[in-house]
C-alpha cells in the first residue's frame, strides 16, 4: 500500500522521508513539484497524481505537504485518512506539526512512523496504544531518562491493542476524576445579497476530555436526540445502543478524543446570529470604490456574539482601501487582497460598521462582483441547535466522577455574498 | 551561507539524479556524492555544534560511539544516525557498527538498530546476514511485542538468501497464540510475496490458515495479503465469508476498507443481481425512488419472476451499514461503494447522507468524495437531490473542488430545481476565479441542452454574457452558444448577428473559431452580413491562429458554395493565402477544398456533391459529462479516481446469471448445511415476497448474537487456539437454534459459559483486557435483542425523512412549471445601466422570481394557518344535568366543533335542554358562573318558557384559555338552581387546520425540544389501517388531516381555540405494531394531555 513517504515543506524542501519498503528516490517528487508549479495556489494541488511508475498521494497539513508513493491500486482516501492521521499523530505529541517540531523530534517522528505503519499497511493508529509505546517527549522525561538511562519506548505490547477496546489503555489513574465534553456547533450558510438565506445548515461536534482512572463506561443522553440527523462515531460508541434507545454508551479513551460529529437535520430551521447590511461598489471609469458594511446581531437567544471577524478577499484591481471602523481594527493586506476586521462582540445599541474608500488600479477594469464577506463568530453557551445533554452516567468505577458539558457556537463556512 | 548550503542541496538533488540514471558508475557516484555532504555535514553541525569536524572525524566519532560500552552514548549514535536516514542522506558506511548493537538489552537502541537495518539491509546484504541469528532467537521470546518487532524486521529486510528463514518464520508465526504476531505474520507474507513471488503457493497456504482466524486483529492484514498475493483465489473466501461479514463492525478501520473492498469484489462473482426487479424502476426512477421500497418490491417482485436475495448477500449489506457512521471517511465510502456496487437500487439512497457528510471534511476528502458522487450522480439522480444545496459553491473553495461541484450540480438539474441553479450559476458566473466562471458557462450550456424547457432561457443568458467585460466569460459562452444553436439551428438569426459583431472585439481562437463555424453553416440566414465577414477574415488571415484559419477557410467554402457571386474572389484570395501558410493541416485543408469547390477538368465526380458536404446536416454535439465514462471503475478506487487503470486494479466482474452454489459458505458442521440449505431453498420457492424481511429479520439477530458470540471468545482465542473446533459448534448451534426461534435463555447460557470460559483461562499477561472485554461485552449483548429488532425499523424511518422532501419536490413543482417562461438569466447585475447591490431585489427580478426566492429562503415567513371544516363531528353528548338531580330538567351538552360566533377564542357548546317533567318549566337561564381566571363565556339567551317533553338546543361559547379546566356554572329555572360544570375534552380545544405537508414538516421542525412529546404505543391490530386510526383520531380530538405521503406516517394539525398554537399530531406506525405518537405545540400542557387521551385510542381495538 504505502511505499514511502516524504514531507515537503512551503519552499519545496524535503526534510524527511521514510520508506517502509524498498527505498524510493527522492526525484519522484520533481512530478508533485510540477504540478504544484501547475497548480498555483497550494490549495489546488490535486491530491492524487499519477507519475510513471508511482502514484502520489498527498494532503496539505500546517503548511506542510506529506507525500506518500504509492505503486498499486489502494483507495486513495484509506492514503488520505492516513495521512491526517498521521498529522494529528504528530499534532498531539508535538503541539504542533510543524516542520520545526517534526525536524526537534526526528527520533521519535520515526518511531511513530515504525510503528504506525507495516509494510505499507496501518498497525497502530490509535494515540492511546501508540503512547504506550512511544511516550511523547517532556522536559520532565527527558531529564528522568539522562539520569536513569530509562527510554521513551514501551517494552511490551500495549494491552489496547489485543483487547476489543484498542482505544484505551490499561492502569489509567486519575486522583481527581474528570469528564468534560464540549459540544460545538458551526453553522455552515450562505447568505445571499439580499440578506436571505441560500443555504444553511449545523454541523456539530462534540469533543470529550475524559480523566478517568480504570475502565469507566459511560453512557450520556440528549434531552433532544432526535435533532441529531446524521452522525459518525468514535469507534468506542456502541452502536445498537445508539439505533435502540439514543444513547451514547461507550468506554472512552483516556484524554482528548472526538466522540461524535453530526449534522442537525436539515428540516430545521437554522437561526443566523447576525446579519450584514453591506454597500460595496466600483464606480466605472474612475479609480475608487465604496465600501460600507454594518454588522448586527439577531436571533441570538440573548447570548453575546463575540470574537467576530470578517475576512474579504478584495478583486485584484484593489490598491488599497481607506476605512474608518467604529469598532475594533482593521488590516488589509495589498499583496494578497485580504481585508480582515477584527471586530470582538457586538453591542445591539452601537451596531459596528466599517466604512470608506476603496483605491483600484486606475485604468482597470472595475470588478466584475463583489466580494464576498467570510464571518467569524462565536457563541458561549449556546448549541444553536438546541442540542442539550441530559445526563452522563458512569458504570463500572466506584467513585465519582467530575462532570462538566460546554456549549459553544461558532461560525463554520458562513458566507455573505455581496 | 544559505546560498551554498542551497545550491548544495540542489547539486545533491542533481546527483541523485545522475546516480539513477547512470546507474551503475559507481565511481561517479563516490565523486559526486561524497563530495558534497562531506561539506553539507559540516555546515549542519555547525549550527548544532559550534565544534567544526569533518565528516570522517564524524564518523569516526559515531562509530566510537557505537562501540563504547554506554548505553546513553550508542542511544545518542544511533539517534543521529536515524537523523540523517530521515533526510535521506547515506549512512550505509556505518552499517557494521551499527549490527552490532543489533542484540542491544536497551530496547530503544534495539528499535533504531531495526530502523536502521530495515533501511540498509538491501544494499549491505552480507553483513546484515550477521543479525539474523539475533531474530531468530528474538522469534521464540516470551514477550509478544518482541516476538512480533523481530518478525517485522526479518521480513523487512529484503535479503533474498533468508527467504527460506522467513518462510519458516512466517509458518510458524502464522500459529502463535498471540493474535498480535499472527497480525504481524500477515504483514510478512506479503513482503516475502514481493521478495519472492515463487514462494506463492506455500504462502497461500498460509493465508488459508490465517483467513480461518477468528481474531478481528489478524482479519484485516490477512485479507490484504490475500488481496495482494492471490486476490483470484475467490474460493478461500467462501468459508470464511459469513465470518469476515461478522467480525466486520469489532475490525480496526483500517482492516474495514480492505474487507469491505474484497467482500465487494467477491459478491459480485458469487450472487445474483438485485437489480433486475429494479430495472422499470429506474426508468422512473424520478418519481418512485423514494416510494416505500418494500412495497414497491412487493409489486414489481409479483409481476416478474420472483428474485429472493441470498441471505448471505443480505448479511454483508445489513452488516456494513453500521460502518456508515464511522468517523474514518474511507470506510464511509467503502460502504458507499459496497451499497452502490451491491444493493438492491433502492437501499442505495442511505449513503447519500454519509457521503455529503463526508464534504465537510478537509479537502483531499472532499476531492475524493465529490468525484466519486459525480460519477453516482449521473447514473441515479435521486439519491443525491435532497441534498442539492450541500453543493453550493463558496467562494473560498479551492477551484478543483469548486468545479466539481459544478459538476454535480448539473448532474442533479431537472426540471423541478433547474430554476433555483440557474440562479445559483448567476452567481458563479460572476466568480474573480474565471477558471470556474468559464466552467459555469458550460455548465449552463449542459443544463441548457438537457432540459429543453430552459434551453431559450439559457441561450439568453448566455447572449447576455457576450456583453461580459471578461475575455474568457464571452469566449466560453461563444463557444456554449455554438453548441446550442447547432441544435436548434431555425430562429437565430439575431443571435448569429450579434455574434458576428463580436468578431471586431473577441481574441480567444476558440471563440473566433466557434463564431466563424457558426456563420459559415448558417450563411444563408444571414446573407449580408457573412461574405462581409469573410472579408474582414481575408484582411487579418495571415495573423489568426490556426484554429481560426481553418475555420476562415470552412467559411469561404461554405460561401463560395452558396454565394459565390460576392464572394468568389475573396475564397480564393484565402485559398491561396493558405496555399502557402506555415501550417501542413491547413495547406492540406486548403488544397482539398480548392479541389472539391472550384470546378476544373481534373476535379472529379466528387465536386457535384460539395455542397452536399460542406452543407449536410451535422449532428448536434452532445454535452456530456466528463464523468460519464469513469463507471466502469469501481467506486472508491484510485483508478476512479485517475481515470486510468492503475496497476493492481481488480476488475470487479459483472453479476453471474446464475448463482454459484450458495453451499460453498457453510461451515463444516452437518447440521447447518440442512439449515441452511433449507433456508434458501424456501426463500427461493414459495414465500420469497412475504417472508423476505421477516426472514432477514430473524437472520439479522441470529447473525448479531454470532459476532457477539465470537468477540467474545475472541480474547480466550490466544491461549484456547484448540477451542476453535467447540467454538465453531456454538457457532452453528446457535445458528439453527434461533432459525426456529429466538430462544432468550439459550443466549443467556452460552453468555454465561462463555464467562465462565474467561475466568477459567489463566490469566497470563491480560487479565486486564479480559475484565474489559467481558464487561464490553457482557453490555452490548444485552442490548441485541431490543436492537437488532429496532434496526429495521429504523431504515424505515430513515426512508420516511427522506421521502416526504421529495414529495416535497414534486408539489411544489408544478406551482413553478407556469413561471418558467419568466425566470431568466437577464436579471444578470451587469445588465442593469447601474449597478446597485443593495440589500434589496434588484426590481428586474420578476414576481415569479420573488415568489421563487422566498421558496428558498429558508426563514421565510410562517405559512397563513387556514382553518378548515373539521373532519368529523361526533354525536357524542356529555351530560350536564341529569334529569333526577334537576327536578324534571334535562341538560346534556355536545362540541359542534364550529368556529364559535361569540367570539374567537371561544368553543362552542351545544346544551339541549329536556323536559321531563309534565309542566311547563319556565325563564332557563344561567348565572353565578364561577370561572377560573381568564375565563370567559357567552351564555344562551334565557328561555322563556320549555313545554313538557319538550326539548331544545341552544348554543353558548366558552373560553377554556387553553387548559381543561372546568367551567362551573348554574342552570336556573325560575325556581331552582343547579350548579352544573362543563369540562372540556382536550380534543375540543383545537381547531382544525389544515396545511401542506411541507408546511406541517417546517412547522415541526420549529416546534422540537421542550415542545415535542411523544411516546411509543402498541397498536392494537385493527388500527393498522389507516382510514381506522384516521377516524380514530378525530373522533378523539378535533384535528385536520395533512395530506401524507406515506401510508405509515399520519399527521394531523390543528389550533388551540384560544391562543391559536399550532398543534401537530404525527401518528407513525411501525413494525411489530408500534405506532410512534408525536405531538409538537407550544402549549405543552395541553399537548402532554392530548397524547394521554390519543394513547388508549390507538392501543385499544
Amino acid at each position: 500500500m504505502i511505499h514511502s513517504l516524504f514531507l515537503i515543506n512551503c519552499s519545496g524542501d524535503i526534510f524527511l522521508e521514510k520508506h517502509w519498503k524498498s527505498v524510493v528516490s527522492q526525484s519522484v517528487c520533481d512530478y508533485f513539484f510540477e504540478a504544484q508549479e501547475k497548480a498555483a495556489d497550494v490549495e489546488n494541488v490535486p491530491p492524487v497524481i499519477s507519475t510513471p511508475h508511482h502514484y502520489l498521494i498527498s494532503i496539505y497539513r500546517d503548511k506542510l505537504f506529506f507525500v506518500s508513493v504509492i505503486q498499486t491500486e489502494v483507495p486513495p482516501l484509506f492514503v488520505i485518512e492516513f495521512l491526517h492521521r498521521v498529522a494529528d499523530t504528530f499534532q498531539d505529541y508535538f503541539g504542533e506539526c510543524s516542520e520545526a517540531a517534526i525536524k526537534d523530534n526526528v527520533v521519535i517522528v520515526y518511531e511513530l512512523l515504525e510503528e504506525m505503519l507495516d509494510n505499507g499497511f496501518p498497525l497502530a493508529t490509535e494515540s492511546n496504544i501508540l503512547k504506550e509505546l512511544i511516550k511523547p517527549p517532556t522536559i520532565l522525561r527527558s531529564v528522568v531518562n539522562s539520569i536513569t538511562g530509562s527510554s521513551n519506548v514501551g517494552d511490551t505490547l500495549p494491552t489496547g491493542q489485543l483487547s476489543n477496546i484498542p482505544w484505551r489503555r490499561a492502569g489509567v489513574k486519575y486522583t481527581n476524576n474528570e469528564a468534560y465534553f464540549d459540544v460545538i456547533e458551526e453553522i455552515d450558510a450562505i447568505i445571499d445579497k439580499s440578506g436571505s438565506t441560500v443555504f444553511a445548515e449545523i454541523q456539530g461536534v462534540i469533543d470529550a476530555c475524559i480523566k478517568l482512572s480504570g475502565m469507566p463506561d459511560l453512557s450520556l443522553s440528549f434531552m433532544n436526540p432526535r435533532l441529531l440527523d446524521d452522525v459518525s462515531f468514535h469507534p468506542c460508541i456502541r452502536f445498537k445502543r445508539w439505533e435502540s434507545e439514543r444513547v451514547l454508551s461507550f468506554i472512552p479513551p483516556d484524554g482528548n478524543f472526538r466522540l461524535i460529529s453530526y449534522r442537525v437535520s436539515s428540516q430545521n430551521l437554522v437561526a443566523i446570529p447576525v446579519y450584514v447590511k453591506h454597500n460595496i461598489s466600483f464606480k466605472e471609469n474612475s479609480s475608487c470604490g465604496r465600501f460600507d458594511i454594518t454588522i448586527g446581531p439577531k436571533q441570538n437567544m440573548g447570548k453575546t456574539v463575540e470574537g467576530i471577524t470578517v475576512t474579504v478577499h478584495m478583486p485584484k484591481v484593489v490598491l488599497n482601501m481607506n476605512l474608518t471602523p467604529t469598532q475594533g481594527s482593521y488590516t488589509f493586506d495589498p499583496v494578497t487582497k485580504v481585508l480582515t476586521w477584527d471586530i470582538g462582540k457586538i453591542t445591539p445599541q452601537k451596531l459596528p460598521s466599517l466604512k470608506g474608500l476603496v483605491n483600484l488600479q486606475s485604468g482597470a477594469p472595475k470588478p466584475e462582483e463583489n466580494p464576498s464577506l467570510n464571518i467569524q463568530f462565536k457563541i458561549q453557551q449556546l448549541a444553536i441547535s438546541g442540542l442539550k445533554v441530559n445526563r452522563l452516567d458512569m458504570y463500572g468505577e466506584k467513585y465519582k466522577p467530575f462532570k462538566g458539558v460546554k456549549y459553544i457556537t461558532k461560525a463554520g463556512k458562513f458566507q455573505v455574498r455581496t | 551561507m544559505e546560498e551554498e548550503f542551497s545550491f548544495l542541496d540542489h547539486f545533491s538533488a542533481v546527483s541523485s539524479t545522475v546516480k539513477s540514471v547512470l546507474g551503475l558508475a559507481e565511481s561517479l557516484q563516490v565523486t559526486l556524492k561524497s563530495e558534497p555532504t562531506v561539506e553539507e555535514k559540516g555546515l549542519i553541525d555547525a549550527v548544532i555544534e559550534p565544534l567544526e569536524y569533518t565528516f570522517i572525524i564524524r564518523n569516526e566519532d559515531l562509530k566510537q560511539m557505537l562501540e563504547s560500552n554506554k548505553d546513553s552514548a550508542k542511544l545518542d549514535a544511533m539517534k543521529r544516525i536515524v537523523g540523517m536516514i530521515a533526510k535521506g542522506k547515506n549512512a550505509s558506511e556505518l552499517f557494521p557498527a551499527v549490527v552490532k548493537n543489533v542484540a542491544s538489552k536497551n530496547i530503544e537502541i534495539k528499535k533504531l538498530v531495526y530502523v536502521y537495518l530495515v533501511r540498509y539491509a538491501e544494499e549491505q546484504q552480507d553483513l546484515a546476514l550477521l543479525s539474523i541469528s539475533t531474530f531468530q532467537r528474538a522469534l521464540k521470546d516470551p514477550n509478544q511485542l518482541i516476538r512480533a518487532s523481530a518478525l517485522r524486521v526479518l521480513s523487512s529486510i529484503r535479503v533474498p538468501i533468508i527467504v527460506p528463514i522467513m518462510m519458516l518464520a512466517i509458518k510458524e508465526a502464522s500459529a502463535d497464540l498471540s493474535p498480535y504476531v499472527r497480525k504481524n505474520a500477515a504483514h510478512a507474507i506479503q513482503k516475502l510475496y514481493s521478495l519472492d513471488p515463487e514462494q506463492k503457493e506455500m504462502l497461500i497456504e498460509v493465508i488459508e490458515k490465517l483467513l480461518k482466524d477468528k481474531s478481528t486483529l489478524v482479519a484485516g492484514s490477512v485479507v490484504m495479503a490475500f488481496e495482494e498475493v492471490c486476490p483470484d483465489r475467490i474460493d478461500l473466501i467462501h468459508r470464511n465469508y459469513r465470518k469476515l461479514c461478522n467480525l466486520l463492525v469489532d475490525v480496526e478501520e483500517w482492516g474495514q476498507v480492505v474487507i469491505i473492498h474484497m467482500l465487494t469484489r467477491y459478491a459480485r462473482t458469487q450472487f445474483v443481481s438485485p437489480w433486475k426487479e429494479d430495472d422499470n424502476l429506474e426508468e422512473n426512477s424520478e418519481k418512485n425512488f423514494y416510494e416505500s421500497d418494500e412495497e414497491q418490491k412487493d409489486k414489481t417482485d409479483k409481476s416478474k419472476v420472483p428474485y429472493a436475495m441470498d441471505p448471505d448477500h443480505r448479511l454483508l449489506i445489513r452488516n456494513t451499514k453500521p460502518l456508515l457512521q464511522s468517523r474514518n471517511a474511507a470506510v464511509v465510502m467503502a460502504v458507499a461503494q459496497l451499497y452502490w456496487h451491491l444493493s438492491p437500487k433502492s437501499e442505495a439512497g442511505i449513503i447519500s447522507k454519509s457521503l455529503v457528510r463526508l464534504l465537510r471534511s478537509n479537502r483531499e476528502v472532499q476531492y475524493i468524495v465529490l468525484q466519486n458522487i459525480a460519477t453516482m450522480s449521473i447514473q441515479r439522480k435521486g439519491m443525491f437531490e435532497p441534498f442539492l444545496k450541500s453543493f453550493y459553491v463558496r467562494s473560498t473553495d479551492p477551484t478543483m473542488i469548486k468545479t466539481l461541484k459544478l459538476e454535480i450540480l448539473t448532474n442533479l438539474a431537472n426540471e423541478a430545481n433547474i430554476s433555483t441553479l440557474l440562479r445559483e450559476f448567476q452567481t458563479y458566473v460572476k466568480s474573480q476565479d474565471k477558471q470556474f466562471a468559464a466552467a459555469t458557462i458550460q455548465a449552463i450550456g449542459r443544463c441548457a441542452t438537457n432540459i429543453s424547457e430552459v434551453t431559450d432561457t439559457c441561450l439568453n443568458g448566455l447572449v447576455c454574457l457576450l456583453s461580459n467585460r471578461d475575455e474568457i466569460v464571452v469566449a466560453e459562452s461563444v463557444v456554449v452558444i455554438k453548441k446550442l444553436l447547432q441544435m436548434q439551428p431555425a430562429q437565430h438569426g439575431e443571435i448569429i448577428k450579434h455574434m458576428a459583431k463580436l468578431l471586431d472585439s473577441i481574441t480567444v481562437p476558440v471563440a473566433r473559431a466557434s463564431i466563424l463555424w457558426l456563420l459559415g453553416e448558417n450563411c444563408e440566414r444571414v446573407p449580408k452580413i457573412a461574405p462581409d465577414v469573410l472579408r474582414k477574415m481575408a484582411k487579418s488571415f495571415t495573423s489568426e491562429d490556426d484554429l481560426v484559419k481553418l475555420q476562415i477557410l470552412n467559411l469561404g467554402a461554405k460561401l463560395y458554395l452558396t454565394n459565390s457571386k460576392q464572394t468568389k474572389l475573396l475564397t480564393q484570395y484565402i485559398l491561396n493565402l493558405g496555399k502557402y501558410d506555415q501550417n501542413y493541416d491547413i495547406r492540406d485543408r486548403t488544397r482539398f477544398i480548392r479541389q472539391l469547390i472550384v470546378p476544373n477538368e481534373k476535379s472529379g465526380a466528387l465536386s457535384k456533391y460539395a455542397k452536399k458536404i460542406f452543407l449536410a446536416q451535422k449532428p448536434a454535439p452532445l454535452l456530456e459529462s466528463p464523468f460519464k465514462e469513469r463507471d466502469h471503475f469501481q467506486l472508491g478506487t484510485l483508478s476512479h479516481t485517475l481515470n486510468i487503470k492503475a496497476s493492481g486494479y481488480l476488475e470487479l466482474s459483472n453479476w453471474p446469471e446464475v448463482a454459484p452454489d450458495p453451499s460453498v459458505r457453510n461451515v463444516e458442521v452437518i447440521e447447518s448445511v440442512k439449515e441452511w440449505t433449507s433456508i434458501s431453498g424456501k426463500a427461493k420457492k414459495v414465500k420469497a415476497d412475504e417472508k423476505f424481511y421477516s426472514e432477514s429479520e430473524e437472520d439479522a439477530s441470529d447473525s448479531n448474537s454470532d459476532s457477539e458470540s465470537e468477540s467474545e471468545s475472541e480474547s480466550e482465542d490466544e491461549e484456547k487456539e484448540e477451542g476453535s473446533s467447540e467454538e465453531s459448534d456454538e457457532y452453528s448451534s446457535d445458528e439453527s437454534d434461533s432459525e426456529s426461534d429466538l430462544d432468550n435463555k439459550n443466549q443467556v447460557a452460552k453468555h454465561k459459559s462463555a464467562v465462565t470460559e474467561e475466568s477459567d483461562s489463566d490469566a497470563d499477561e491480560k487479565t486486564n483486557a479480559k475484565l474489559k472485554s467481558s464487561d464490553s461485552s457482557d453490555s452490548d449483548s444485552s442490548s441485541i435483542e431490543e436492537s437488532s429488532s429496532e434496526s429495521e425499523s429504523d431504515t424505515e424511518s430513515e426512508y420516511e425523512s427522506r421521502k416526504p422532501s421529495k414529495k416535497e419536490e414534486k408539489k411544489t413543482w408544478p406551482e413553478r412549471q407556469p413561471n418558467k417562461k419568466d425566470v431568466s438569466l437577464l436579471d444578470l447585475d451587469d445588465f442593469n445601466p447601474v449597478s446597485t447591490p443593495v440589500a434589496v431585489l434588484t426590481p428586474a427580478i420578476s414576481p415569479a422570481l420573488i415568489a421563487d426566492l422566498e421558496g428558498l429562503n429558508l426563514s421565510a415567513s410562517s405559512p397563513v394557518i387556514n382553518v378548515s371544516t373539521p373532519v368529523f363531528v361526533p354525536m357524542k353528548t356529555h351530560e350536564l344535568l341529569h334529569r333526577m338531580s334537576g327536578k324534571g330538567l334535562a341538560a346534556s351538552y355536545h362540541f359542534p366543533r364550529q368556529p364559535c360566533i361569540f367570539g374567537d377564542q371561544m368553543v362552542s357548546v351545544q346544551v339541549t335542554l329536556n323536559n321531563t317533567t309534565d309542566q311547563k318549566i319556565e325563564n332557563i337561564h344561567l348565572s353565578d358562573k364561577k370561572l377560573p381566571s381568564g375565563m370567559r363565556m357567552h351564555v344562551f339567551s334565557p328561555i322563556e318558557s320549555l313545554e313538557p317533553g319538550g326539548s331544545i338546543t341552544v348554543a353558548m361559547g366558552i373560553d377554556f384559555c387553553d387548559s381543561t379546566q372546568t367551567a362551573c356554572f348554574q342552570l336556573c329555572t325560575k325556581d331552582d338552581c343547579f350548579s352544573v360544570n362543563i369540562q372540556p375534552p382536550v380534543g375540543e380545544l383545537l381547531l382544525p387546520v389544515a396545511m401542506s405537508e411541507k408546511d406541517f414538516r417546517r412547522e415541526q421542525g420549529m416546534l422540537t425540544g421542550m415542545n415535542e412529546t411523544s411516546a411509543i404505543i402498541i397498536a392494537s391490530p385493527q388500527n393498522s389501517t389507516p382510514p381506522v386510526i384516521l377516524q380514530k383520531i378525530v373522533n378523539v380530538a378535533n384535528l385536520g388531516i395533512v395530506p401524507s405521503g406515506q401510508d405509515n406516517i399520519h399527521r394531523f394539525a390543528a389550533k388551540t381555540v384560544h391562543s391559536g398554537s399550532l398543534m401537530l399530531v404525527t401518528v407513525e406506525l411501525k413494525e411489530g405494531s408500534t405506532a410512534q405518537l408525536i405531538i409538537n405545540t407550544e402549549k405543552t400542557v395541553i399537548g402532554s394531555i392530548l397524547l394521554r387521551e390519543l394513547k388508549p385510542v390507538l392501543s385499544q381495538g
